[in-house]
């Protein structure tokens, strides 16, 4: 069997970016978006045909690397352009091609009369290019490219419409916050590679558990600032706070990067470390109190936002809480898991928001919204699957993966997580179906604008929410719990996750507590939407009495938190007004004062030589020939 | 042979050559006289080349004389085409009238 | 032979010095002319017999031609050289001339006071022959790239005296179309 051409995976969006930049406008509406969409559904062809490639492979030797060139070589240091196929990767590539190909398909309809159609679908392009290269780099160095990458796609495209102002603030803050990360991931990186004295992630984990020490200070400051870069990407605390206003975005945008697949990528980046996670048992510990804190804080603001946008980036943060939160307790295969899942429920979820935002004539406030069932019947059909299942009712894709988390963070003894975890759960099912409910049921508060403009979206746009839709139902049986010897996701993450030295199979649970547990899991479940069905459907008039009662509370999270004024009293105000000094004393006063003085320095002198640059060729020959006389005088004397 | 032409005078010869080149150049105002100097001037350093060949008992001078001789058949067609081309836009072949190098 | 070189040496610097000083352009170029004339003499006491006559077809034919060529084509008077600003040159020129005359001459007596070469040795083929065959054995890249030179200076010169588009040439080819 001829070996699968990963390099070509990324290669085809970063070509599709090129043709984009050399045929601009020329290829017109149509042809823009076939380039996209066929580059990205090619690649999803090209990596299904890898994947099935591995999978025929035996199960300890899945794991194909593809060395494209040699990036830069300096002594004994030398990094390769090179890619990393095995079961890890293949999830993601799957995820970030299979996704991305849906949401292209859906954007072209979402973004047909934008003015900047083309300029949408090259970030788009160019963010699939890194993404895949994030997921596919078989070192640290290739990884960051692509990590970067995603930044600057992520930046480039909350701040789309950039001629508003708002959008332009979000672009910023989101990329300023993730500047943060980036440096702890770099920091984390460089110890790696000054312990390590390596980058590539085969070799780096094979000497690991020789160079640094169990538990020892090194691997942990490491692990950590490699934490650190990915909070900042997958919005943990304390870096969450710039994915809710990353919503200015276009809708397909906050489904692609910040749902799906860019904010995953910290928890891809900790479960392709695990080696190096293991070996520090404080970061792990860390890694789950982090993560079970972000998803119940997260979803406790959820609780009182009225932009529906914003309602499913907190519930991303949440759930991105819970990534993590498996990841913390050594289940690396559960948080991957609910990483698939999550980005096919949460893909649909803002896809469907952005059905009703574009059927609303551009209105996100769930205030305004209400009885839409009836009126748009597919959006409603899709969105009611995808709340199911982001609250964990079984069948649907939700309840396996996130019952698998909480199973593994009990078994693992961190009982006060799995406490977190269930709290967590009710929340989010009372959020979403808050959210379901003030959208699709209830009475009717549309404008009446919007009213008369209602409409369900085109087809283009439906058939990638119905797919998703399938996808959110049937996507968590592959891991069908109570099976001998693991369900088949864990199988095949398991040459990944259970190679490292330092590995500690989970304690086995007994039937019983596994079913008790699940029982637990699903009543939260129901608990929460039973909650949001009789507080916001049967008697609204409870919510309001409920609210005024605790109004204090309620403030608090519509402000969520204030941790926004509090970043900005703490860190932003201090650091502007020292910026300030900055600018007025230093480089107004001693940068610009050297610049100007050499500058008039230099005008004067130029005065003076002014006169001499006639324009007339004679004068020149002239100074030429003294010029020589002098030279020949400078011989005679000295020759 | 009854006598060999000393080297020093040959280059006598070409220096003062070339600083008549000089002169032309500095003290006319017509570019094609400026320019007869400038040929005076290439030919002077030829001069010194064939000296210098003949003293050293070289070929060599007198091929680099062969390139010059090729440069300045370029350099001539190219200036003579300049100042045609001058003479159409502003009438006159006088350098001192032109100043479009004064920026 | 040194009388023939100070007769060939006292013509040359005549003439040049005619060139330079001479009002009416066509004079100078006659006895620009003249110089190269003389200056091929030179050259053959000094047993450049190829340089020699290349010296009188080439510069004293064909460029000099040019020469005349564009004077005439110009119909160019004699040049009128008055005014302060041109004395000032002047005197400003010859001055600088004669310094560097004088160092020229300074350096020549210091450095090359070298007597008179012995005659070289006998050739064994002639001088033409010989330079022929250095130019095409170890001159053979400069000699070419001189080719690609003329080649260059050529279209340089055509594009040069065809001046800018819409002019009275561009009309002319657009009417010999139909």
């Amino acid at each position: 069997m001829t070996l699968p051409l990963i390099s070509l995976i990324p290669a085809l969006p970063l070509a599709a970016v090129a043709l984009h930049l050399l045929l601009g406008d020329r290829l017109g509406k149509r042809g823009t978006a076939l380039l996209a969409c066929g580059a990205v559904g090619a690649a999803f062809l090209l990596a299904l045909r890898a994947v099935f490639a591995l999978a025929a492979r035996p199960e300890a030797d899945r794991t194909l690397v593809e060395i494209v060139t040699t990036w830069m070589r300096a002594g004994d240091f030398s990094v390769d352009i090179s890619f990393l196929l095995d079961p890890l990767s293949a999830v993601m590539i799957l995820v970030v091609t299979g996704v991305g190909f849906l949401i292209h398909v859906y954007s072209i309809g979402y973004m047909a009369h934008d003015a900047s159609f083309r300029r949408f679908f090259l970030y788009l392009n160019l963010f699939m290019f890194a993404m895949l290269t994030l997921v596919l780099a078989d070192n640290f160095l290739l990884m960051f490219v692509g990590w970067e990458g995603v930044g600057l796609c992520s930046y480039l495209l909350i701040g789309f419409w950039y001629e508003r102002p708002s959008a332009a603030q979000a672009g910023k803050k989101a990329f300023v916050v993730n500047r943060i990360g980036d440096f702890g991931f770099l920091l984390g990186m460089l110890t790696l590679f000054a312990f390590g004295g390596t980058l590539n992630f085969t070799r780096l984990f094979a000497v690991a558990p020789h160079v640094f020490a169990a538990g020892g200070t090194v691997i942990t400051i490491a692990t950590l600032l490699l934490f650190l870069g990915a909070t900042g990407k997958s919005a943990q605390i304390p870096l969450y706070v710039w994915l809710p206003d990353a919503m200015e975005g276009p809708t397909p945008v906050s489904a692609l990067i910040h749902a799906a697949t860019m904010v995953t990528a910290g928890v891809y980046m900790v479960a392709r470390c695990h080696v190096l996670f293991r070996l520090a048992p404080v970061s792990l510990e860390v890694v789950a109190v982090v993560g079970a804190a972000t998803a119940l804080f997260a979803a406790t603001i959820g609780l009182a936002q009225n932009d529906i946008k914003r309602v499913l980036a907190y519930s991303t943060v949440s759930q991105l809480g819970y990534m993590f939160m498996a990841c913390g307790v050594g289940a690396f295969s559960a948080g991957i898991f609910h990483l698939m899942t999550h980005s096919f429920f949460k893909a649909l979820l803002f896809l469907g928001a952005g059905s009703v935002i574009h059927a609303l004539s551009n209105e996100q406030d769930l205030r305004r919204m209400g009885a839409l069932s009836s009126r748009l019947p597919w959006t409603h059909g899709t969105m009611l699957v995808a709340t199911l299942a982001i609250t964990g009712l079984p069948p649907l894709a939700g309840f396996f993966s996130k019952d698998e988390i909480l199973s593994s963070a009990f078994a693992s003894g961190h009982f006060g997580v799995w406490l977190v975890g269930v709290a967590g759960a009710v929340i989010t099912a009372f959020y979403m179906f808050r959210l379901y409910i003030l959208c699709f049921r209830g009475s009717s508060r549309l404008t009446h604008e919007a009213e008369q403009h209602l409409h369900e979206s085109r087809p283009s746009m439906i058939a990638p929410l119905v797919v998703l839709a399938v996808l959110s139902a049937v996507g968590g049986w592959v891991g069908m719990p109570f099976q001998a010897g693991g369900h088949a996701f864990e199988r095949w993450l398991r040459p990944v996750f259970e190679g490292g030295p330092a590995f500690a199979p989970a304690r086995e649970l007994s039937h019983g507590t596994e079913w008790a547990l699940v029982a637990v899991s699903v009543t939260a479940g129901v608990i929460g939407i039973l909650t949001a069905l009789r507080l916001y459907l049967q008697s609204p008039q409870t919510a309001t009495s409920l609210a005024s009662r605790y109004a204090s509370l309620r403030t608090l999270l519509v402000n969520k938190y204030w941790i926004d004024e509090l970043l900005d009293a703490a860190v932003v105000r201090p650091f502007g007004a020292f910026s300030g000094w900055l600018w007025r004393f230093w480089d107004v006063v001693i940068v610009d004062g050297t610049v100007n003085a050499v500058g008039y320095a230099l005008e004067g002198a130029s005065a003076v030589l002014r006169l001499f640059q006639t324009g007339f060729v004679g004068t020149y020959a002239l100074f030429l020939a003294l010029g020589v006389a002098a030279m020949l005088l400078h011989f005679l004397r000295h020759g | 042979m009854s006598g060999v032409i000393p080297l020093s005078w040959s280059l006598a010869l070409s220096a003062t050559l070339f600083v008549i080149g000089v002169v032309g150049v500095l003290v006319r105002r017509n570019a094609l006289v400026i320019f007869m100097s400038i040929e005076l001037m290439l030919n002077a350093a030829n001069l010194a080349f064939v000296a210098f060949g003949r003293s050293l008992q070289s070929l060599d001078g007198q091929i680099f004389v062969f390139f010059v001789m090729t440069v300045a058949a370029a350099e001539v067609a190219v200036g003579l085409a300049i100042i045609v081309n001058l003479f159409r836009l502003r009438e006159t072949v006088f350098v001192d009238e032109v100043n479009l190098l004064k920026g | 032979m040194i009388f023939l070189f100070a007769g060939f040496a006292a013509l040359l610097v005549a003439s040049s010095l005619l060139v330079v000083l001479h009002r009416n352009p066509v004079t100078s170029a006659l006895f620009l002319v003249l110089a190269f004339c003389s200056l091929g003499g030179i050259y053959l006491l000094l047993q450049a017999e190829f340089v020699a006559l290349v010296q009188v077809i080439v510069y004293a034919g064909a460029i000099m031609v040019l020469f005349l060529f564009v004077i005439m084509y110009l119909n160019l008077r004699q040049d009128v050289e008055r005014g302060v600003q041109t004395a000032i040159r002047r005197g400003l020129g010859w001055l600088v001339g004669a310094v560097l005359l004088a160092e020229a001459f300074a350096l020549i007596a210091k450095r090359w006071q070298v007597g008179p070469v012995s005659g070289g040795p006998e050739m064994l083929e002639g001088n033409t022959q010989a330079i022929g065959r250095a130019l095409y054995t170890r001159y053979l890249f400069p000699f070419e790239i001189t080719s690609l030179l003329l080649l260059v200076a050529m279209i340089g010169v055509i594009v040069i005296a065809k001046g800018r588009g819409g002019t009275a040439a561009a009309d002319d080819s657009a009417e010999e179309k139909p």
